[in-house]
């Protein structure tokens, strides 16, 4: 199998559906000057820069994905949506309710977040809870090169709006990625690794220090089972709660803060529909309520490391 | 004027008309929560959609009931919509202020203010890369004008040459305040023009003025000149929101004023000198009529299921 970034995933995905689909359109801003190449194959015309106004842009997105097109809107940084928040949760979120399923908006809005770029928090921010409790769109955010193609591809087929996450501290690490054309379908979670003491919930960077903390807790002979969320929303409960009625024990990593993060829904869920198995505390490891710091040290010590996962993992298992 | 055309055009007039006074007389009785209404615009509403073709998307907003009702919509189904009932356009889910009809080209109705001028864009870019010839027209008012996304929507319509016809509907209110207090300008269409828009201000009272022009600018369009802006200068006649807006905060003068120029009735002066009296007290029963019809539909709906909650949020 080949190797490469999520980066070039993304781009290939991209590439992929707009050859298979005419109506497929993609534009942002810089993304046809970066994107020379795609230019080149499929025209001006479906691959466009945009005026630096982010509210038109996901605006545009809406109004064309609900009368024949399938556009890919890439907002750069995803605080940048909070310039669009009318248009995708008033209008891509809410208009098919609204119109008793006139219209449907199939769209996917792509932006970066998450520490490593020292950017600070106008550029990082992990807001993905605020699109889960909004009403009418999906929630996307993989950790693994060929996941980012695979689940980009079924967002762009699919006929609900989705916010494709980006973390950049993922872009450049390669990955295995199929040769031959696959999807990776919305809504299903992915265990890579199978233990029986205590599941372990994750997406974006964190699923990689998930996974360093349970290797090192194997030693101690502690078996973590590690799930990658990937799709937030829609979310595969059947295969947490599976997992959960097996391990009888939760932790929920995630990078974004805790208060209110979808760590506490996931908690909340489990309690509700599992609680019969629960023999522990289902505990949180997340980033602290506070904006995402630029400086280096800072922003390594937001998102939960190796060792608070470890320590995360004790707490739940009371040892 | 032909005569068969000015019929036409009165007709759908006084059906705007008596369709928001039935509202009101409903609000007022308690039997319906609220709506906006658009009386004294009737004439703005029905002289630019007269000048559409059937393929062509609207969108509109809150005051919305002359765009539907000159494009087609049933009062019955618009009516039911209002009261939430199942039988209305959007299944009682919209109400009254958001009101879209996918099947007469009334797409994406938004009652965020500029809510439509965002979506816009969107459509125009797919009439234009589908390939069609058909335009996106927008509605909205001298207030939507003044929040941020008038002027990024305008701005990618001119940059990209969108077949889009902007129509502002200027009736000189915000909802409590009056435009004065919100800009130096007195004609939106001044602001397009800074957007290398074609705009022109027309006398949004007259249903021929508004319509002659609109053909002007759906030619325009048509022949791939990009946008063309339409402000139609008018009054809102009635409070913000009915029934419980009593317009204390109105210059009396300036309602006397633009009661004068009820476009209603000012064109049914017109008409009468096309067709006979009785030929006008027909047409107005036959819709006096059909309103009723219209309530009694409405009132014996039924209410949408409540298993509807939460169908509709996903393409599922
Ligand atoms: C974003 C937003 N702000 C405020 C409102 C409340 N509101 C509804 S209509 C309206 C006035 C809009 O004025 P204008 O655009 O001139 O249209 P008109 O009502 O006069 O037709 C206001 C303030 C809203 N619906 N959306």
């Amino acid at each position: 199998m080949e190797k490469f970034t999520p980066e070039r995933a993304i781009v290939e995905a991209i590439r992929e559906e707009m050859e298979r689909d005419d109506r497929v359109i993609f534009f942002g801003e810089g993304v046809a000057t970066k994107h020379y190449e795609l230019v080149k194959e499929f025209g001006k015309e479906r691959i466009r820069n945009v005026p630096l106004a982010e509210g038109i842009i996901v605006g545009t997105a809406v109004g064309a994905s609900a009368t024949g097109l399938r556009p890919i809107v890439d907002i750069l940084f995803a605080p940048f949506i909070t310039y669009a928040m009318e248009e995708f949760v008033n209008s891509a979120g809410k208009l098919r309710y609204i119109s008793g399923g006139q219209f449907s908006f199939p769209l996917v809005v792509m932006g970066m977040t998450g520490g490593g770029w020292c950017v600070g928090a106008h550029h990082n921010h992990n807001i993905e809870s605020w699109f889960i409790h909004a009403p009418g769109i999906y929630v996307v955010m993989p950790s693994a090169a060929r996941d980012f193609k695979g689940l980009l591809k079924s967002s762009i087929r699919d006929e609900n709006p989705v916010f494709f996450f980006i973390d950049i501290g993922l872009l450049h690490m390669p990955g295995e990625v199929p040769e031959q054309e696959y999807t990776t379908p919305l809504g299903k979670a992915k265990v890579i690794l199978e233990g029986e003491d205590i599941t372990l919930i994750s997406w974006g960077k964190t699923v990689y220090r998930a996974v360093e903390a349970a290797e090192e807790l194997a030693k101690e002979g502690i078996q973590i089972e590690v799930m990658d969320l990937m799709t937030l929303k829609p979310l595969d409960q059947e295969s947490i709660l599976n997992s959960v009625s097996k391990t009888n024990h939760l932790v929920v990593v995630h990078e974004a803060s805790r208060n209110c993060g979808f760590g506490a829904e996931i908690a909340a869920i489990v309690s509700e529909e599992a609680f019969e198995y629960l023999k522990g505390p289902v505990v949180r490891v997340t980033g602290p309520d506070a904006p995402p710091p630029s400086s280096y040290v800072l922003e390594q010590a937001f998102a939960p490391d190796k060792d608070k996962i470890i320590a995360g993992v004790k707490r739940a298992l009371g040892v | 004027m032909e005569k068969e055309r000015a019929l036409d055009f009165y007709e759908k007039m006084f059906l705007i008309r008596k369709y928001e006074e039935t509202l009101l007389a409903l609000a007022q009785n308690n039997e319906i929560f609220t709506f906006c209404s658009s009386l004294g615009q009737e004439a703005s509403a029905v002289g630019v959609v007269s000048a559409l073709s059937e393929d062509d998307i609207i969108l509109t907003n809150h005051r919305s009931a002359g765009h539907l009702l000159a494009r087609g919509a049933e009062p019955r189904r618009c009516l039911a919509e209002v009261m939430g009932k199942a039988t209305g356009y959007c299944k009682g889910k919209s109400g009254p202020l958001h009101i879209s009809v996918k099947e007469l080209g009334i797409y994406l109705t938004s009652t965020i203010v500029g809510g439509e001028l965002s979506l816009v864009t969107g459509v125009g870019l797919s009439l234009k890369m589908l390939k069609t010839n058909a335009i996106a027209v927008c509605f909205f008012g001298d207030g939507a004008a003044c929040e941020g996304i008038f002027h990024e929507s305008l701005n990618l319509a001119s940059v990209w040459e969108l077949p889009i016809l902007y129509v502002c509907e200027n009736n000189q209110w915000q909802a409590f305040v009056h435009r004065k207090e919100t800009m130096r300008i007195d004609h939106i269409s001044e602001w397009a023009k800074r957007y290398k828009i074609p705009a022109i201000t027309v006398d949004g009272n007259d249903v021929e003025e508004v319509y002659k022009n609109t053909k002007k600018a759906v030619d325009s369009i048509r022949s791939q000149n990009g946008p063309y802006f339409i402000e139609t200068y008018t009054y809102r006649l009635r409070g913000h929101m009915e029934p419980m807006d009593q317009q204390e905060y109105v210059d009396k003068e300036e309602l006397e004023n633009w009661r004068k120029k009820d476009p209603v009735i000012c064109f049914k002066q017109k008409v009468l000198e096309l067709a006979s009296a009785k030929e006008i007290e027909e047409l107005e029963n036959n819709i006096e009529l059909e309103l009723q019809r219209a309530v009694h539909f409405a009132k014996e709906s039924p209410y949408p299921n409540l298993d509807e909650l939460t169908k509709d949020v996903f393409v599922v």
